[in-house]
């Protein structure tokens, strides 16, 4: 749950209110500027009030999101994006808290933290813009990139190695929600992203986003992508299926779990200091 | 006979008890009025390993272990002489256990009492357990009433039913009764010891409830030794109050979560050690960056890397104060005492709060898990408050540069005032920049807020005059202190100085503190001399400067500061 800006806000918020005037530092074609207007096309949708809005970020091309946002944001370092949510969303409750990040910053660096957020169940909204390849640093491969794309001097020879599943993963680790969007179709993705951050619990998108420059082919996916012909299901085991033979481009809300959120105890009486200090007099 | 110290040794392999002896003896001689220590030391098993509770009572506070023991008791002898360096003893010591005392023990000379805790056992029924036995034994030989050690024993022993309470009762009692064993053995004189105020605290716990009294409602930590003493006593604590403990899944993201919960609004600490402050240091460095209060506790353990987690060193110096990568500023505070781990880690959340920054405590292992019977520590409140934009302005500038340099900071819920804290260099607004001057701004801002702040009589403890000065930080003050004032009546005046506050530097108040002194002595406890060489760069004294400094894990005990003492002294 998440605080709304009241019933005159509900009629009056659009997507340009979510925005801020800071250029994007995005190549022109970057999937990211669709995933941007999804976002904020979600947010009027959902009516939250911007300042009761959070997005948290690491680095890379599109954890520069939060400053293209006229919401609260903190873009932190590479691939701690989830537990600075974390700690915040535990701390304020009442925020609406997104999370953007990008196969390199999520899955590499921050592979460890995705798993844990997962598992913990905090409701934040996890959006990870996937184009299979370090963009700001030029072009490396990322956690999602073939093993046999040869396109970096780093790895000359690809990889080698296999590319993981994420929405596999997240799955295995406990999320909450699990869904596929594109930025080939940004309507579409703001519909995924408000039901994401609607569904109670640590919810996970994941937005193919071409990057043009590195990854030029991918501009091919918009003719790859279509919807899942297929319900969300509820059920983890049907889901495991579903993802598992998944092809990476099927789109839509893939599972929705109904495991109760993360949240702190709230004794019903605080103590005092005074009381606190109680177990150390001799 | 009255005296005024005595200091025990009580060795045993694992799950011999010997921590729960040591503790419910501390304990028990707190309730008779006396003033005492306990700090652990132990090997590197989990369970089974030889353990050792090092204890000194007290007529009067006491606030490190003294040069030697008077008695060394064993449960049991396996792997007990890997101590033998850390219970040193003489020929007016005691060593009592069964037979086969190490050569290392024996060799000091110290008189040998046999005593059998089998033959023992079996004057009393079942379930009779030496470690009992033991805290019956000493605690009658060195004088503690008898009723003070049933009461401690019945408290602790109370939940696991009444058998095992008689049980502890006829231990306890049968050990009273063999006191003779230990004849010779100096004894208090326990008379009136007026009402005192005392609280029996460890530093980890007093660092806690320093952090719950300057406002820490979040908490996010990884265990580790020999820190997660204070993270297992905030957990209920915190609740208590309405606060939060999260278990993190590494260091990396325990910051992390401090910041986040602190950019929320909520006052927020970790603890750690060594190997976990060295994964935070990148992003202390971001919520220096962003502006964003932190406090991060580090129990200083041996190093480098896993090093010797059960024991301490001050060898975390040079990370704290030059382990976080660019330009940034932030503050270093070390308490000197467990009664000071409450006050110092109160301050730190005070300070890093003021200045919307990043605090680190110094403790160390001889600090956070030694427990110690104390005067009760006095309330001090600082008035905590972060400086936040509260109302709703046109144009808010988060990173404005204003005087003092502590900016107010908008938290997410107020209207109009919504920015980005960043870790990429920003202007005042907040939107990254990589101009010359945006840099140089930011830079400074950072810095000065810290450098104009007036950290007051907090930033050291200066007592003394004279040309001689030791200057040493945290826990190396205690057996300073008490070596001065035991070469005192001999004439020998020395002048002591250390800083609580490591960083910023205070050159000015430094200065002050060393007028009229010709050489001073730099003691700590690391091998390569870090304080030592953090005094010479950043407070260049034009004194002569001499280094002691020496390894952990041995303490540093106040016979060897009155070595170095007399060593430079040359003044009659």
């Amino acid at each position: 749950m998440v605080m709304t800006g009241g019933e005159a806000a509900e009629t009056m918020l659009k997507p340009k209110d979510y925005k801020s005037d800071t250029k994007p530092v995005w190549c022109p074609g970057c999937g990211d500027f669709s995933v941007l207007a999804a976002i904020t096309r979600a947010l009027s949708a959902l009516s939250i009030a911007p300042e009761n809005v959070a997005v948290v970020s690491g680095i890379g091309c599109s954890s520069r999101i939060p400053a293209y946002l006229d919401t609260y944001g903190f873009h932190g370092v590479h691939g701690r994006a989830l537990p600075l949510a974390t700690g915040l969303k535990i701390a304020r409750p009442d925020l609406c808290v997104l999370v953007a990040s990008g196969d390199g910053d999520g899955f590499s660096i921050g592979g460890n933290h995705f798993l844990q957020a997962c598992r913990r169940n905090v409701d934040v909204t996890y959006i990870v813009m996937d184009n299979q390849v370090y963009g700001m640093t030029k072009g490396q491969a990322s956690p999602t990139t073939e093993p046999d794309w040869d396109h970096s001097k780093l790895t000359p020879h690809g990889t080698r190695i296999n590319p993981f599943y994420p929405l596999v993963l997240a799955l295995a680790s406990g999320a909450n929600f699990i869904a596929r969007a594109s930025s080939s179709d940004p309507n579409g993705a703001a519909k995924v992203i408000s039901e994401a951050i609607e569904h109670p619990g640590f919810s996970f998108v994941q937005v193919l986003s071409p990057c043009v420059t590195f990854r030029p082919e991918q501009r091919e996916w918009k003719k790859i992508v279509r919807p899942a012909p297929i319900e969300a299901t509820t059920d983890p085991a049907a889901a495991a299926r579903r993802l598992m033979t998944d092809d990476n481009f099927y789109l839509g809300v893939l599972y929705k779990g109904s495991r109760e959120p993360f949240e702190p105890e709230i004794p019903a009486r605080l103590a005092t200091e005074r009381e606190l200090e109680e177990e150390f007099c001799v | 006979m009255s005296t005024h110290a005595i200091s025990i040794a009580l060795v045993g392999s694992g799950g011999s008890g010997v921590m729960t002896a040591g503790s419910l003896l501390l304990e028990a001689a707190g309730r008779a009025g006396l003033y005492g220590l306990m700090s652990r030391s132990s090997g590197p098993q989990i369970r089974g390993g030889e353990a050792a509770a090092l204890l000194r009572i007290s007529t009067h506070p006491v606030f490190c272990l003294g040069d030697r023991f008077d008695l060394l008791m064993a449960i049991d002898w396996l792997n007990a002489e890997r101590f033998a360096a850390e219970i040193p003893l003489d020929r007016n010591s005691f060593i009592a256990g069964g037979d086969g005392v190490p050569d290392e023990f024996s060799a000091s000379g110290a008189a040998c009492r046999e005593v059998s805790f089998k033959t023992l056992a079996e004057q009393g029924g079942a379930g009779i357990r030496p470690n009992m036995l033991a805290l019956g034994l000493v605690g009658a030989a060195v004088g503690l009433p008898p009723e003070q050690l049933e009461e401690v024993a019945r408290k602790l022993v109370g939940r696991k039913g009444e058998e095992a309470v008689q049980a502890s009762v006829s231990a306890l009692s049968i050990g009273a009764a063999n006191a003779a064993l230990l004849d010779g053995l100096e004894r208090f004189d326990i008379g009136d010891q007026g009402s005192k105020e005392l609280w029996n605290i460890s530093g980890n716990e007093s660092a806690g409830l320093g952090a719950i009294r300057g406002g820490v409602r979040f908490v996010a930590a990884y265990p580790i030794t020999p820190a997660t003493e204070m993270l297992e006593w905030l957990a209920p604590a915190l609740e208590r109050v309405g606060g939060t403990l999260v278990q993190a899944e590494d260091e990396l993201a325990s910051v992390n979560q401090l910041i986040g919960a602190s950019f929320g609004g909520t006052p927020s600490l970790t603890a750690t050690s060594g190997p976990g402050f060295a994964l935070m240091t990148e992003s202390i460095g971001l919520a220096v960056a962003s502006e964003t209060p932190i406090v991060v506790v580090d129990v200083m353990r041996g190093g480098p890397s896993t090093g010797i987690p059960t024991k301490g060193e001050q060898s975390d110096l040079n990370i704290a104060l030059y382990g976080l990568h660019g330009d940034a500023p932030h503050v270093v505070v070390a308490p000197f005492s467990v009664s000071d781990c409450l006050f110092t880690t109160q301050w730190a959340v005070h300070l890093a709060e003021s200045l919307q920054t990043a605090a680190i405590v110094l403790s160390d292992q001889s600090l956070g898990q030694t427990r110690s019977v104390i005067p009760k520590p006095a309330d001090v409140s600082f008035n905590t408050r972060r400086v936040l934009q509260t109302e709703t302005r046109e144009n808010y500038q988060r990173y404005a540069a204003v005087a003092g340099g502590v900016s107010p900071m908008a938290l997410p819920g107020l209207a109009g005032c919504q920015y980005t804290a960043d870790g990429l260099e920003h202007n005042a607004r907040g939107i990254p920049s990589s101009r010359v001057e945006d840099h140089a701004n930011q830079l400074d801002k950072r810095r000065d807020k810290l450098t104009s702040y007036d950290y007051g009589d907090h930033w050291a403890h200066v007592d003394g005059d004279g040309p001689l000065a030791i200057i040493t930080w945290g826990s190396s003050l205690a057996p300073v202190t008490e070596a001065v004032e035991a070469l005192a009546p001999e004439g020998i005046v020395v002048r002591v100085i250390a800083p609580r506050l490591l960083m910023p530097v205070q050159p000015e108040r430094m200065a002050e503190a060393l007028e009229g002194v010709e050489v001073a002595l730099v003691l700590e406890q690391s091998h390569g001399a870090q304080f030592f060489h953090y005094i010479r760069a950043f407070y260049a004294p034009e004194c002569e400067l001499h280094s002691a400094a020496r390894p952990g894990p041995l303490p540093i005990r106040p016979g060897d500061v009155i070595n170095e003492i007399r060593r430079h002294w040359r003044w009659s």
